[in-house]
């Protein structure tokens, strides 16, 4: 529990002044990988305390975002660092593969 | 190395087979762990197929339907209500050349009396090399998933059977044409899909024809089709693709291990659940290519469950 909710309106503020990298999970209420990953990534996130920030966004009240990332499947979980997208991770996959996918750029961060 | 955690039955997969075989063990005292696979965003994912469907209309006792997730999480619930566990992983690796059976999680060894498998079968792709470079950028296996993102475009449907309808129909919601495309003169699907297919007005079908190429670098810009009579080539410049040809059932697991049909569906002795190998039985999908519908797939789990149980008791005491 605890992920940020993110809207079209907090995105640009809450992406762009975070100080450790920000997963940001594409996702919506009919989706059923969705489901599937999300408490995945509320176990990464609270494992990784202080060292990245996981937010959710919704892609059906919030389309314009996801077309700005070009979001074209969900869940899609998008790497920011320092403001900008860095890395793209389409479709759900278990624990390990994910901790795998966004470790790299932790490390990046120190 | 510590010692495999031991149990009465491993149940590996978690589809409408292998959660009716766990309600049913446990509600016989088994607690049985179900290794319920991976989050993906394929079929091959815990849930099974379900969780890439929207409305299940043809599931008894739902007269209004339910939301094929919805439907899962409720058999999960179900199972775990009488103390089934379950581990979200992917078993990597089986022995069943002795008792007890062994299962492995990569490093971690699981030990059992008796083994339920139900891992279903997935979708199958086209095989085409540019596939998993588009996949998730256009190309989709999961309508319910993606369709929302083609508002407005034209994409294409492959396929011919129920599941390929019922994408087709949904995904009209949101785009402005879907064009089917399908290899044979003449749907495989029922009866009420097809109805549905023809008297929908943003459906176009095309019949014949293969997809033989995509194009695009970044996302998806058109396909390429092969006519299956003439031979003849030419393009469609949709911006979507959704995959609904048929399955492949999940044995690779088994090979050499458990006799399977030359297509790999697992073979059973008529008119039971039981395998090649004694203390080994096999539900669901995996061992039905004829049917393969959630109430069956259900129904031969409860008999894998009644199966195993029975043959339990007549181990030991």
């Amino acid at each position: 529990m605890g992920s940020i909710q993110l809207t079209t309106s907090t995105f640009d503020e809450a992406i762009g002044s975070s100080a450790v990298p920000v997963v940001v999970d594409f996702w919506a209420e009919w989706c059923g990988p969705c489901k599937m990953v999300a408490p995945i990534l509320d176990e990464i996130a609270a494992e990784h305390q202080g060292e990245m920030t996981i937010a959710k966004l919704n892609v059906d009240e919030n389309p314009d975002i996801a077309m700005r990332y070009q979001v074209m499947s969900i869940p899609t979980m998008i790497v920011f660092a320092e403001g900008q997208p860095v890395h793209k991770v389409v479709g759900a996959k278990s624990k390990s593969a994910l901790v795998e996918e966004f470790g790299k750029f932790l490390n990046n961060s120190h | 190395m510590s010692a495999p955690q031991h149990e009465r039955v491993i149940i590996i997969g978690s589809g409408p087979a292998g959660l009716t075989a766990a309600i049913y063990t446990a509600r016989a005292s088994l607690a049985p762990l179900v290794i319920e696979g991976e989050p993906s965003s394929t079929s091959d994912q815990p849930g099974g197929q379900l969780m890439l469907t929207t409305e299940v209309e043809n599931f008894p006792g739902f007269p209004q339907g339910i939301m094929g997730p919805e439907l899962m999480g409720n058999f999960r619930s179900q199972a775990e209500r009488f103390g089934a566990r379950f581990l979200t992983e992917k078993v990597t690796r089986v022995d069943f050349s002795a008792r007890p059976f062994r299962v492995w999680i990569r490093d971690d060894a699981y030990t059992a009396d008796s083994i339920i498998v139900s891992t279903g079968a997935r979708s199958l792709m086209l095989g085409l090399p540019e596939e998993q470079r588009l996949i998730g950028h256009g190309l989709s296996t999961c309508a319910t998933c993606d369709g929302f993102f083609f508002r407005g475009h034209h994409i294409a449907v492959v396929g011919g059977g129920d599941s390929a309808i019922e994408e087709a129909t949904f995904l009209t919601k949101f785009a402005e044409k879907v064009t089917i495309i399908h290899r044979r003169g003449e749907f495989r699907a029922s009866k009420i899909m097809q109805e549905r297919a023809f008297s929908n007005p943003k459906i176009e079908i095309i019949w014949n024809a293969t997809v033989s190429a995509i194009h695009g670098d970044q996302k998806v810009e058109g396909i390429e089709l092969t006519d299956t009579v003439n031979g003849s080539v030419s393009t469609l410049p949709v911006t979507g693709l959704f995959i609904a040809i048929g399955h492949r059932p999940n044995t690779d697991l088994f090979s050499g291990i458990l006799d399977m049909d030359d297509t790999g569906y697992l073979m059973t002795v008529p008119g039971s659940t039981r395998t090649n190998i004694e203390g080994v039985f096999a539900c669901g999908d995996v061992q039905d290519h004829t049917y393969r519908q959630a109430i069956t797939a259900a129904g031969s789990g409860c008999m894998a469950a009644i199966d195993t149980e029975r043959w339990l008791e007549t181990q030991h005491g």
